[in-house]
């Protein structure tokens, strides 16, 4: 098993971290790459941020039967 | 005249969770803001002309919004006006009675918190305008609803290696939106 990957690698695995679908094993490549990686480490750290501030802020979503009624009742007025 | 211009075709998949996150913290009640975002487009629509591009699109259907929430409140008080009680602690008659009511709650989250993160939202919500459609479905689909990596692929008909390049390039914009606008 390779314990050193590339970037790219690096950076799917960190993506997969953000919503927790990465294994132990994978995680452990990860940090063991970013020891002497800045750019992933720059990266890593951004990503981190952004799903903090949406964990934070939990901004909601329509659903999309919701949306399908508001689209069909625009276009509706839009065609006429 | 302003550059911007009206693409209403297009308003419902950009601006309609925008709209719902604005509303929903000012009206507290779903059904109630999905009528409002409905009206506010239905409204924009025919008053398109009076556009004169100065503002984006979105902050112009801000402003309808913002009309549509005020009538609200003023039908909604105009109702039940008559029918108002008003109850205060601080009557001298009940003196230490409902004492804590008064005390101070710590656990409680201050009004500015609140407000914080509705603007967090907000700029998250506005960043996904830097994104494609597609990316800007699968993004708030897997960030924000928190669906299964196979239910999106499921869905859109792609791989899950697709989905992982599309959420890369997503989150890519995304943070990168967040750095200069809100961070």
């Amino acid at each position: 098993m390779k314990v050193i990957i590339k970037c790219e690698e690096a950076n799917h695995t960190c993506d997969k971290t953000q919503y927790k679908e990465a294994s132990l094993w994978e995680k452990i490549k990860l940090n063991i790459h970013l020891i002497y990686c800045v750019a992933c480490r720059k990266y890593t750290a951004k990503n981190t941020k952004l799903t903090r501030a949406v964990d934070k802020a939990k901004p909601k979503t329509l659903g999309s039967q919701q949306k399908a009624k508001m689209e069909k009742a625009l276009r509706r007025e839009i065609s006429k | 005249m302003g550059s911007e211009k009206l693409f209403p075709n297009t308003w419902v998949s950009r601006y309609a969770d925008y709209l719902y996150n604005y509303t929903i913290v000012r009206v507290n009640d779903h059904e109630v803001a999905q009528d409002l975002i409905s009206e506010t487009f239905l409204a924009g629509l025919k008053s398109k002309d009076n556009f004169k591009g100065e503002a984006s699109e979105r902050t112009w259907l801000i402003s309808i919004l913002k009309r549509k929430i005020i009538d609200h409140y003023r039908k909604s008080n105009s109702r039940k006006g008559k029918a108002e009680v008003r109850m205060s602690y601080s009557d001298q008659d009940a003196e230490g009675d409902w004492l804590e009511e008064r005390v101070k709650d710590p656990f409680d989250k201050t009004a500015e918190d609140t407000m914080q993160n509705e603007e967090l939202g907000l700029a998250i919500l506005g960043c996904m305008d830097t994104l494609n459609e597609k990316q800007a479905t699968i993004f708030k689909m897997k960030t924000i609803d928190g669906f299964d990596t196979e239910a999106i692929c499921n869905e859109f008909n792609i791989t899950p290696s697709n989905l992982w390049v599309i959420i890369h390039r997503a989150r890519k914009s995304m943070a990168d939106c967040l750095e200069t606008n809100w961070f």
